[in-house]
C-alpha cells in the first residue's frame, strides 16, 4: 500500500474546523453505550485546550434514528434541527459541534437541502416560528466532535502522558479505525479525508504514536445499519456484518478498534461478546477480544485520564489488554467503583475475553 | 502561400499539417512536448487487429518527415488574436507568428484514475490503468505481481471516468470497451492459465471488427464478461485485491479476489484543450471538449471563423477516426482559404 496516494486523497479533502466557541449537541444514545465519552470530550476542550464550548440543556435528539427508520417525516426532522439551531443562535454561537455521526449527517443533509431548495428553508422557518416563536441562523461551521479532536491532535499528543506504543516491545500499537457511515459517505467533502480513505481517526492514531491497520472490509458497515438492529428479527444480519469485519481484520492482529460514531463502537464491542457466546470465537490475542474505543476515550488515555473515570468498565470487550500494552496503571478493585468509591456491582455476565 | 498554424503535434495535428503542406500551404505545428506523435507514443498495440502502435506512428512520422513544415516543440500558444483577416499568435517561446488560419488539434488527456478513490489507484500496489498495462504488454513487459509470480486472476473495470456522475464525465469515451477486449486477449495470450474478468455497464462495439473481437474474446479466450460496476476494491494482507460488485444480470452481489485490477480509463479534454480554447476564444461543450459549429456538416469548424478543429479535442476518438477527422480538417481549411481569398 502506497502512503503517498493516501496523502494525496487526504489533501483533497480538508475542511474548515472552527477554532473555538462551539455549541455542543449531544448524542441521544452515547451516554448509555459509552457514558464517559462526551464528558471526556468537554473536559479535554475546557481543561486541556482552554476552549469555549457551551451546551444548552433544552436541546433534544435530532430524531435521526427515527428519520432513518422511516417513522419521522422530513418536515418534522427539519423543524427539530431548526430548533437546535435556534438554541445556538439565542446563545450567541455560530459553530456547531456535533457528538453523533447520525446527527452530523442529518445536520449536513438538511443544510444542503436548504441550499438546494430555499423554499424548504422558508417553510421550516415558518413552521418553527408558529410552533415555538423561535428564529434561527444556519451555523457558519459544522464540525463533528472528532473533527475537533483531530484538529487539536498534535496538541493532545504534546501534553499527553501516554502513547499508542507497546511499552514492552517499543513498537507502535496496531489500530483499526472505523468511521461511521454518515460521517462522510453522504457528503465526502464534509469529512476530513473524504469517504474512501478518511483521515479523521487515522490522523489521531498516527499523532499519538500508533500504526493504522487498513484491512479489506474497512469500509463495511459496523452492523448497526439502523433497521439491521432496530428490527429485532434482523439482528442476525447485524451481527453477521460485524463478524465480517472481525474476520477481515483478524489477520492483521490489531491491538484496538477506534470509532467516531455512537453505534459503531457499541456493535463492534458488544457483538464480539455475542460471537464468543455463539461460536466460541474471539479475535484478539490469547483468547481475548479486541478492545473498542471511542476517540474521546483514546484521547483521554493519551492524556492520562483514569479509564474507569471515563466509563471504560462499561465495555463488553475488556479494555485491559490495551491498557497493559500502553503501560497504563489501573486499579482492578476500582473498576466497578462509583463516584463516591462505593462498588456499584459487577456485571453478572462475563465479558468477552475474561 | 498561406500560413497555417496547427496547435498540437499529435497524430491529428501532424496529419492535418501533412495534408495542408500537400495542398501547397506553409504550416507551423506548435507542440508542447519534446516529441510529436502524442499519446500514440505511449501505446503498444492497436485494436482491433493488434497492429503495433509504433508501426502506425513510424509510418505517419515518415510521411511527415518528407513534408516541409516547421515544428516548434516544447512550446505552448499563449494568445491568438485576429486582426485584418490574419491571426497573430504569441507563444511561450516568445515567437510571434502571423497565420491565415489556425487548426486546434490539442487531443485529449487520460482520466486520472486516482479520482475514483474507491478503486485505490496509486494506493494499492496491483491496481493499474489500461495505459499502464499497455507498456507491460510489450514483449519485455513484466506482468508479475510478486517475485516470479504472474497474476492468476485479473479483472478489468470498464468506464473508469466515463459515463460517471461522480467524476463529472457523463459522456462515453468510446474506445475503452474495445481497448479492454483487446488487452484482455493480449493478457490471455501471455498468461494462458489466468482467469480474466471484465466488469462492464454496456459493451459498445461500434467499429469495424469490434464485435467480432468481443465474440472471439469469449469463445476462443474464455474471457468472462460480467455486467456490473465495481463498488470498491480493497487490498488484502497478501497484496491481492478484494473487489465488490453486483452481477446485474443475475441480480446478485459479487465478491471476488483478484491479483491484478486494470482500470480502463476514459478520455478527458484536458488542460491543453482548455488553454487553446481560451487563447482562441472558442467554446467548449459541457464535457470540456471543443464545440463544433455543427455536428453533421461542420465538425471541423469552431465558432470563430478561420479557426478549425481536428481530432480528439472535439470528442473521444480512435486512432483511425482521428486520422480521418484530421484529413477532413485540412480539406475544410483549404476550401475556406480558397473561398476567402
Amino acid at each position: 500500500m502506497k502512503r503517498e496516494g493516501k496523502i494525496q486523497v487526504w489533501q483533497d479533502y480538508q475542511k474548515d474546523i472552527a477554532d473555538d466557541h462551539y455549541f455542543y449537541v449531544r448524542s441521544c444514545i452515547r451516554q448509555n453505550f459509552f457514558p464517559g465519552s462526551e464528558q471526556t470530550f468537554l473536559k479535554i476542550l475546557r481543561r486541556e485546550l482552554n476552549k469555549d464550548i457551551y451546551e444548552n440543556p433544552h436541546h433534544t435528539s435530532c430524531s435521526g434514528i427515527g428519520y432513518h427508520s422511516d417513522i419521522v417525516p422530513f418536515d418534522t426532522i427539519q423543524t427539530i434541527v431548526a430548533r437546535q439551531f435556534a438554541l445556538m443562535t439565542e446563545a450567541g454561537y455560530q459553530n456547531l459541534a456535533v457528538s453523533c455521526i447520525t446527527s452530523f449527517g442529518i445536520y449536513n443533509e438538511i443544510i444542503e437541502t436548504w441550499k438546494e431548495f430555499p423554499s424548504e428553508l422558508e417553510k421550516v422557518r415558518s413552521l418553527l416560528k408558529k410552533a415555538t416563536g423561535r428564529e434561527f441562523e444556519i451555523p457558519q461551521n459544522v464540525a463533528h466532535a472528532s473533527d475537533i479532536i483531530y484538529k487539536f491532535r498534535d496538541k493532545i499528543a504534546s501534553i499527553g502522558e501516554n502513547r499508542l506504543v507497546n511499552q514492552k516491545t517499543g513498537k507502535p500499537l496496531k489500530i483499526v479505525e472505523h468511521i461511521g457511515c454518515h460521517y462522510s459517505k453522504m457528503f465526502p467533502s464534509k469529512g476530513v479525508g473524504g469517504a474512501e480513505f478518511p483521515h479523521v481517526l487515522v490522523g489521531m492514531i498516527e499523532s499519538w504514536g500508533g500504526e493504522v491497520v487498513d484491512y479489506p472490509e474497512r469500509r463495511h458497515c459496523c452492523g448497526f445499519g439502523f433497521r439491521q438492529y432496530l428490527v429485532m428479527s434482523n439482528r442476525g444480519y447485524s451481527v453477521s456484518n460485524s463478524r465480517k469485519k472481525f474476520e477481515s481484520m483478524e489477520p492483521y492482529k490489531p491491538d484496538a478498534i477506534l470509532c467516531n460514531c455512537p453505534g459503531c463502537p457499541m456493535f463492534l464491542d458488544r457483538w464480539q461478546y455475542v460471537i464468543q457466546e455463539m461460536e466460541g470465537k474471539t479475535y484478539g490475542e490469547n483468547g481475548q477480544g479486541i478492545p473498542v474505543l471511542t476517540y474521546e476515550e483514546m484521547a483521554g488515555l493519551v492524556l492520562g485520564y483514569d479509564p474507569w473515570n471515563m466509563g471504560m468498565q462499561m465495555h463488553q470487550t475488556n479494555v485491559e489488554p490495551l491498557l497493559d500494552k500502553m503501560g497504563i496503571h489501573y486499579d482492578t478493585d476500582l473498576k466497578y467503583a462509583g463516584k463516591d468509591g462505593k462498588l456499584i456491582g459487577k456485571p453478572k455476565m462475563v465479558s468477552c475475553g475474561c | 502561400m498561406k500560413h497555417i498554424v496547427v496547435i498540437g503535434g499529435g497524430i491529428a495535428g501532424m496529419e492535418t499539417a501533412c495534408a495542408l503542406t500537400d495542398a501547397g500551404h506553409w504550416v507551423t505545428v506548435i507542440e508542447k512536448e519534446e516529441q510529436v506523435g502524442g499519446k500514440l507514443n505511449k501505446w503498444s498495440y492497436l485494436f482491433p487487429d493488434f497492429t503495433p502502435a509504433d508501426k502506425i506512428l513510424d509510418a505517419l512520422l515518415e510521411k511527415h518527415s518528407e513534408k516541409d513544415f516547421s515544428i516548434l516543440s516544447q512550446t505552448e500558444v499563449l494568445s491568438v488574436n485576429r486582426q485584418n483577416n490574419k491571426f497573430n499568435i504569441e507563444t511561450s517561446g516568445k515567437q510571434k507568428l502571423e497565420a491565415d488560419a489556425v487548426v486546434v488539434a490539442t487531443g485529449y488527456e487520460l482520466f486520472d484514475a486516482s479520482r475514483k478513490e474507491e478503486y485505490g489507484y496509486k494506493i494499492y500496489d496491483h491496481v493499474i490503468t489500461s495505459a499502464d498495462l499497455e507498456k507491460l504488454l510489450l514483449p519485455d513487459g513484466d506482468l508479475s505481481v510478486a517475485a516470479g509470480q504472474n497474476p492468476k486472476r485479473i479483472a478489468f473495470v470498464h468506464c473508469v471516468g466515463s459515463r460517471d456522475e461522480k467524476s463529472g464525465n457523463h459522456y462515453c469515451s468510446k474506445v475503452c470497451c474495445i481497448t479492454g477486449v483487446k488487452q484482455a486477449i493480449e493478457l490471455k495470450k501471455r498468461l494462458p492459465e489466468a482467469e480474466i474478468y471484465c466488469f462492464y455497464m454496456d459493451l459498445r462495439m461500434y467499429g469495424k471488427n469490434f464485435e467480432e473481437l468481443y465474440r472471439e474474446a469469449q469463445e476462443k479466450y474464455d474471457i468472462q464478461f460480467i455486467r456490473g460496476r465495481l463498488s470498491e476494491a480493497s487490498e488484502k494482507i497478501d497484496k491481492s485485491l478484494l473487489i465488490k460488485s453486483e452481477d446485474t444480470l443475475s441480480g446478485r452481489p459479487l465478491k471476488m479476489n483478484v491479483d491484478l485490477l486494470v482500470l480502463l480509463v476514459g478520455m478527458e479534454a484536458g488542460k491543453g484543450t482548455a488553454k487553446a480554447a481560451a487563447a482562441c476564444s472558442i467554446g467548449c461543450e459541457e464535457s470540456g471538449f471543443l464545440r463544433t459549429s455543427d455536428p453533421f456538416l461542420m465538425s471541423n469548424f469552431s465558432e470563430q471563423e478561420g479557426i478549425f478543429l481536428a481530432g480528439s479535442c472535439t470528442a473521444p476518438m480512435s486512432v483511425n477516426d482521428t486520422i480521418l477527422h484530421a484529413r477532413s480538417a485540412a480539406q475544410e481549411v483549404n476550401n475556406w482559404l480558397k473561398k476567402n481569398n
